[in-house]
């Protein structure tokens, strides 16, 4: 693990790749991170600050917090707060606001609300207090589901009645598509998520090479990941044809990992899914196939719910999007910061508008 | 005398037998030893720092130490940040029924046991038990008073553009520590706390000069929020240098694994030293002599520009703005 953070954190060879990107004197060109784990490890290296003008980095929809709507955070305070409920989520939906409340609101009310670091601690959760109901929040990309498949299927195999999931699992390819065919914004080349491709692997990017003639990159987090992958997909756009690069081969193979993706549609299907500020994304989402149905909590708790509504002039949508960027929002900065969140964008620590607030400054 | 009971609070004999068996076997000292309800304490004119604090974690065993010495080492490095001697000490303790004692004398121990490595007296004190469930354990609060040497003039408000910064050694192995211990993660770290009194090191400093600007013991919040805080104070900028912050490599990965930074986690055995650019060899070779100065550094320097803003120069030769802590750091989902 070391040897792989300091391998691609060279600072010589960091700088001499910044220097290639400095005297780029091609056709401008926009690029997206799709993944908020990019964004944020962009500004963590000061990536942003190397490039020439006629290079832009857009940040894009993948951070699975902000795309989760308000009605989810809402439907969790709900159930938080049923008799002998306890919820068990990631750490960074605390502090996402629903309508009225929030999940760290409501712990300090005296709600049960667990932060828990792999689904499977919910499972055990749930087998030592068998009087009590859990509910793990369940959202994320590929990278996250196919975990949760696995602590469904232990509850399942061991069986723990008194254990669910609320649903708010996404999947990548719809989106991207949506994004390349109707953005306000042309997008030249996508920096496609290092995590997610390790278990989808490439073939869902060569399709839309060749169906939609996006043009994309795979790479890894580390700065010269970055750097290096941002100058192969300027090179390959120059270059013409729309083509998928995978600079990340030490994690990301063509196949993903089949193991992962068999446990996750053994347990999911996909579903309609809505993302907070783009709408409802056909098939862009995982529901629990029939056969599991007894572990959704929306099922269970018989949860309906509610349309939900985004602040009135929150440019979060706009900003996943990637048709604005945080500075030109009236919140930011303003009444909207890490601290008082009024959109998801600055929620979560990979949220666009709290990486620009958190590195960038506000001016 | 296994547990501690609400009678161990009452005032009555339980309190005393507690007092004479363990507070004044491990702290034992002439002014404690007097036994009436103030300390009185002699003092020569000059200038006094005098600060307190409350120490409430959990787990109140951990690895590199316990609450006690965190105790007396948070409220020394108080009292050194002011640049002064820390003499004396007080401790409050609010205790949960149901303690085994056995704990509690092992956490006096080494409070007893730190208060002599640093050369000061635990002189007064006050123990209150409390209900089950009313406290986690134990809480201890510790006030403490020193006096600060003629000439030397030590305050967030004292840096000037030009200044180096020092820090005494790696970043973010308390917190670290404390939240893989608290966590029960299940990840293989041999990371302790560096939970240590730094007024012995503060005195070798001020020895070789006493043109100190800031000395600031970066606890809560880290490295980042705490230069965040003396940029405000002092309004000055300053700039950090990614590459020259010593943090631990089993920090770094376990930092890495979790989505956090070691720049925002807790310290509890280091100090930030802000000072004429013309002392800061003289320093830092003092400071690697010094058993808890090994790993100290040159991290970066103060300038005039832009006032209270604290940037950094990352491996890319990229740079960006270091803020505050906000809330907790919360670990992300992907």
């Amino acid at each position: 693990m070391y040897n792989f953070m300091d391998e691609f954190r060279n600072s010589d060879l960091a700088r001499q790749a910044a220097e290639v990107l400095a005297s780029y004197k091609g056709r401008p060109v926009k690029i997206m991170e799709v993944c908020g784990t990019h964004t944020m490890a962009i500004f963590k290296y000061g990536i942003r600050s190397l490039l020439p003008q006629n290079i832009s980095l857009i940040s894009g929809p993948g951070c699975p917090v902000c795309v989760t709507p308000v009605s989810y955070i809402d439907s969790a305070i709900e159930l938080s707060r049923l008799e002998g409920m306890i919820i068990t989520t990631f750490g960074d939906l605390m502090k996402v606001p629903g309508t009225e409340s929030s999940l760290l609101k409501e712990k300090a009310a005296g709600r049960d609300i667990r932060i828990i670091y792999s689904p499977l601690d919910a499972v055990r959760i749930a087998a030592e207090n068998p009087v009590r109901k859990v509910v793990f929040l369940s959202v994320g990309f590929e990278t996250t589901t196919p975990v949760t498949a696995l602590t469904v299927l232990k509850a399942y195999e061991n069986q723990i009645g008194n254990f669910s999931i609320l649903t708010a699992n996404k999947t990548m390819p719809e989106a991207l598509k949506i994004l390349a065919v109707s953005g306000e914004v042309k997008i030249d080349g996508y920096l496609y998520p290092g995590h997610v491709s390790t278990i989808t692997g490439t073939e869902l990017y060569w399709r839309l090479a060749e169906e939609y003639g996006i043009s994309g990159i795979v790479t890894g987090f580390e700065p010269l990941d970055m750097l290096n992958g941002i100058i192969m997909l300027i090179d390959s756009l120059n270059k013409g044809k729309a083509t998928v690069i995978n600079e990340y081969s030490r994690a990301v193979t063509k196949e993903g990992n089949p193991i992962a993706l068999g446990k996750m549609y053994e347990v999911f299907e996909p579903c309609d899914a809505i993302w907070r500020g783009i709408g409802n994304i056909p098939a862009s989402g995982l529901g629990l196939k029939e056969k599991y149905k007894k572990y959704d909590a929306r099922v269970v708790y018989e949860i309906k719910e509610k349309d939900s509504s985004e602040p009135k002039g929150c440019l979060c949508g706009e900003i996943l999007k990637g048709n604005r960027i945080p500075r030109e929002c009236g919140f930011f900065g303003k009444q909207c910061t890490p601290e008082n969140p009024v959109g998801a964008c600055m929620v979560s620590s990979e949220g666009t508008c709290a990486a620009y607030y958190k590195f960038g400054g506000i001016e | 005398m296994d547990i501690i009971t609400l009678a161990h609070g009452s005032g009555g004999k339980m309190t005393h037998e507690l007092i004479n068996n363990l507070f004044k076997k491990y702290f034992s000292n002439d002014i404690l030893g007097q036994g009436d309800d103030s300390a009185c304490l002699e003092f020569k004119a000059g200038r006094m720092a005098f600060t307190t604090d409350s120490f409430v974690v959990s787990p109140v065993f951990f690895k590199g130490g316990n609450i006690g010495k965190l105790a007396v080492c948070g409220t020394v490095n108080d009292l050194a940040s002011a640049g002064a001697k820390p003499l004396y000490l007080s401790c409050g303790f609010i205790i949960e029924e149901g303690m085994p004692v056995e704990e509690l004398e092992r956490i006096v121990c080494s409070m007893g046991e730190t208060a002599k490595e640093c050369g000061v007296r635990i002189v007064t004190g006050d123990t209150k038990v409390v209900q089950k469930g009313a406290a986690d354990k134990v809480f201890i609060n510790t006030s403490g008073i020193g006096i600060i040497p003629e000439g030397v003039n030590v305050s967030g408000r004292n840096a000037k553009p030009g200044d180096k910064i020092i820090i005494t050694g790696n970043m973010g192995d308390h917190g670290c520590s404390i939240f893989l211990e608290r966590e029960k993660l299940d990840i293989n770290a041999e990371i302790s706390s560096d939970c240590a009194p730094m007024n012995k090191i503060v005195e070798d400093i001020l020895n070789i000069t006493m043109d100190i600007h800031v000395l600031r013991d970066p606890t809560r919040g880290g490295l980042a929020t705490t230069l965040n805080e003396i940029a405000g104070q002092s309004g000055v900028g300053i700039k950090l240098n990614e590459d020259a912050i010593p943090v631990r490599q089993e920090v770094a990965g376990v930092c890495e694994l979790l989505g956090m930074d070691p720049i925002y986690m807790a310290n509890e055995g280091k100090m930030i030293i802000i000072l004429p650019e013309c002392h800061a060899n003289d320093v830092l070779k003092a400071l690697k002599s010094n058993k808890y100065g090994e790993n100290a550094a040159i991290i970066g320097e103060v300038t005039d520009k832009p006032a209270g803003r604290v940037s950094i120069k990352t491996v890319t030769g990229g740079s960006r703005i270091v803020d505050m802590l906000v809330g907790d750091q919360l670990p992300r989902i992907c």
